[in-house]
């Protein structure tokens, strides 16, 4: 019983899965800026530097391209390193190193090589650190074939997640959205992986479905909560995997509910929501719709500091009440 | 190729500079031969270029054959390499068979990378090759991290990344460079100094005037070679690798060459004189080399004349073979982007 309830918060969640796979295997190790003895600018790593010593923990110069692509060619020679960008939006300094290396290595050898590297990502806004530290970029990283994206919504996925993009042969992008750390949640102890690929239905519903990633799952949860109160029956799909997609848990939801909203932090434009509408929008459950699709989308902007600023940026869980049910009565 | 034997290398006491004295006649044969290879093969696929057998485009180093040679004539297949978009010298030091490089010309599946790389990617991860890259400064990282695991796992390899004169400008040099400095890493740093970046001079484009002087800020040496002296290069290469085996780190080597050709097809020679060009083809690494082996009395003119009749056989040889390769199935279109799920 106690076993059951074990908990842990999700930064708690990251921190063992990165302990489990070095204690599992000698060749995982750990790069970023300021990981070791500081414990990582968001103090996921912690203490981890004292346990597995600064050759498995390495403070890396703040050198993102260079530590990046340090990680990926040690990934071709035989290492699993996962590297952790300071904040998500840093990696636009690696894109290089990520984007025409990683993610194309194997292909353009032929089949020849395999770059297990995993890059960590702390994204999203609410922290106040505004414009060039609280974006959500996953979409950039979901349209690059050779690349994996995840990102859970609890810590028990945050752990599992985790382990399965470092034991993945591929290059994996974790992103971990930064107001999740402190959430708290039921984590397995031990080993144990969340397939990459596979989203979650988190709540059964008929009357619409909501397809989210990470702080967004709570959102759409909480909004589902409110709209049970008026009678209003939201199924709401954790995607869990940005790329490759799972298609076919979305088609099967909308085809029960009808109706599909996608809620997600990144911009709107271009962005998650484009393209599971563009997927329903081509597969069978297009038949099925009794309402356009919608989509809940950041901002056309850049994160504001302002904290009223930031809320508007993007859709809080009011919003989605309030676009939920007017998907669900508004229309037909 | 490497494993220099001291045994039976060329005589003793006749005071010859190290790279003669500490290679057997059968590895300086060697190193002839695949000099001749990088230059045939380079001839023939420009030639098939211009035949319309191939497509796309590709980067020739006719010049520049002996740094990647000297090189490379001490790395064993345990050692990596990292090369560039003008890597061919590079892949066939390494030991890259010419059959499968034209077979990746010709866009086969017989190819190094399947027909899926072509010219610019051509790579043999068996044999620690990394492959070229089409990204100026790509392999920097690259090689920085084979070298860190290298490290990891506690072998004395050593990483080696070829670049070129246009790469010490991007920002990954800096990074790779102080990284590799800062962990002590087995890698050697190879500029191949061709003095364009396409057409840009260095005297334009950097503002030191030699690359290697660019080593002091990393705290590394930084050493300046004839690098179309195959001897030079070898030498520098030699302190290098003892550097990096005994855990001192890396060492940047600057090779001072030139492109005898343009940049890569479109190239129009409009930036530089005729006499220029004519200039260094009078500086040829090849006969020099051959006249030095020769003038040592370590190969004769018939020696001399069968590695270039091997040669010509094997690229004539290779050409034929690739160009009875097979020619990919559109439906493979997606193998290779993972590696879960992939068709082996």
């Amino acid at each position: 019983m106690s076993e059951n309830v074990r908990e842990l918060s999700f930064s708690g969640a990251v921190q063992e899965a990165l302990a489990v796979a070095m204690e599992n295997d000698p060749r995982v190790f750990l790069m970023g800026e300021d990981i070791g003895v500081y414990g990582g600018a968001f103090q996921v790593t912690g203490d981890l530097v004292h346990r597995f010593g600064e050759d498995r923990v390495m403070d890396t110069p703040i050198s993102e391209l260079g530590g990046a692509g340090v990680a990926v060619g040690a990934a071709v020679a035989g290492a699993r390193p996962v590297y952790e960008f300071q904040f998500s939006d840093f990696a636009s300094l690696a894109m290089e190193q990520i984007v025409n290396q990683a993610a194309k290595m194997r292909f353009m050898l032929g089949g020849k090589v395999s770059v297990p590297v995993v890059f960590r990502m702390p994204c999203g806004s609410g922290t106040g650190a505004a414009a060039q530290h609280s974006q959500s970029l996953e979409a950039w990283f979901g349209h690059v074939p050779g690349l994996k994206v995840v990102e859970a919504a609890t810590p028990e996925d945050a752990k599992g997640l985790l382990l399965a993009a470092i034991e993945d042969p591929d290059p994996v992008l974790v992103f971990e959205h930064k107001l999740l750390y402190k959430i708290k949640g039921h984590v397995p102890e031990g080993h144990y992986t969340t397939p990459i690929g596979k989203a979650l239905v988190r709540r059964q519903g008929k009357d619409a479905t909501v397809v989210a990633a990470a702080i967004m799952v709570h959102k759409a949860l909480e909004a589902a909560e409110v709209l049970a109160g008026e009678g209003i029956d939201i199924e709401v799909i954790d995607l869990r995997t940005i790329r490759p997609i799972d298609t076919a848990t979305i088609i099967e939801s909308v085809k029960k509910t009808t109706r599909l909203a996608c809620v997600y932090e990144g911009v709107k434009t271009l962005g998650i929501g484009a393209e599971i509408s563009a997927l329903i929008a081509e597969s069978e459950a297009f038949d099925y719709l009794d309402a356009p699709i919608m989509r809940l989308g950041g901002a056309e902007s850049p994160i504001p500091y302002s904290p009223i600023l930031e809320k508007a940026a993007v859709p809080q869980t009011d919003d989605i009440v309030a676009g939920l049910r007017n998907l669900v009565k508004g229309r037909i | 190729m490497a494993a220099k034997s001291a045994t039976k290398s060329v005589e003793q006491g006749r005071n010859l500079r190290p790279f003669y004295a500490n290679h057997t006649p059968e590895q300086l044969k060697e190193a002839l031969r695949r000099m001749w290879l990088v230059r045939r093969f380079e001839e023939m696929a420009e030639e098939s270029y211009i035949r319309g057998l191939t497509h796309g485009t590709m980067h020739l180093s006719i010049g520049q054959e002996a740094s990647a040679v000297g090189i490379c004539l001490e790395l064993t297949d345990k050692d990596y390499i990292t090369s560039t978009h003008r890597g061919h010298g590079h892949c066939i030091g390494k030991g890259a068979e010419v059959k499968y490089m034209f077979a990746e010309f010709f866009g086969k599946e017989e190819g190094y990378c399947r027909g899926r790389g072509g010219s610019m990617h051509i790579a043999d991860p068996a044999t620690g090759n990394l492959g070229a890259n089409g990204i100026v400064g790509g392999g920097l990282p690259l090689a920085t991290g084979a070298a860190l695991a290298i490290k990891k796992r506690g072998s004395k390899d050593v990483a080696v990344c070829f670049f070129g004169d246009g790469a010490n400008n991007e920002g990954a040099f800096h990074e790779s460079l102080n990284i590799a400095a800062v962990w002590k890493l087995p890698v050697i740093y190879v500029c191949e100094n061709n003095q364009y970046g396409m057409s840009v001079s260095t005297e334009r484009s950097t503002a030191v005037k030699d690359v290697a002087t660019r080593a002091a800020a990393y705290n590394m040496p930084g050493v300046i070679v004839d690098g179309n002296s195959i001897a030079d290069v070898n030498e520098a290469m030699t302190a290098a690798m003892e550097r990096a085996r005994n855990g001192e780190g890396p060492t940047l080597i600057e090779c001072k060459t030139y492109r005898t050709r343009g940049h890569s097809r479109s190239d129009r020679n409009r930036y530089r004189s005729k006499e220029e060009i004519e200039s260094w083809k009078g500086k040829d690494p090849i006969p020099a080399f051959e006249d030095e082996l020769m003038a040592l009395g370590i190969l004769t003119q018939a020696d001399v004349e069968g590695v270039r009749a091997g040669v010509e056989k094997d690229i004539q040889d290779g050409f034929d073979f690739a160009t009875k390769g097979t020619n990919p199935e559109p439906s493979s279109l997606l193998r290779g982007v993972y590696t879960t799920g992939d068709a082996a």
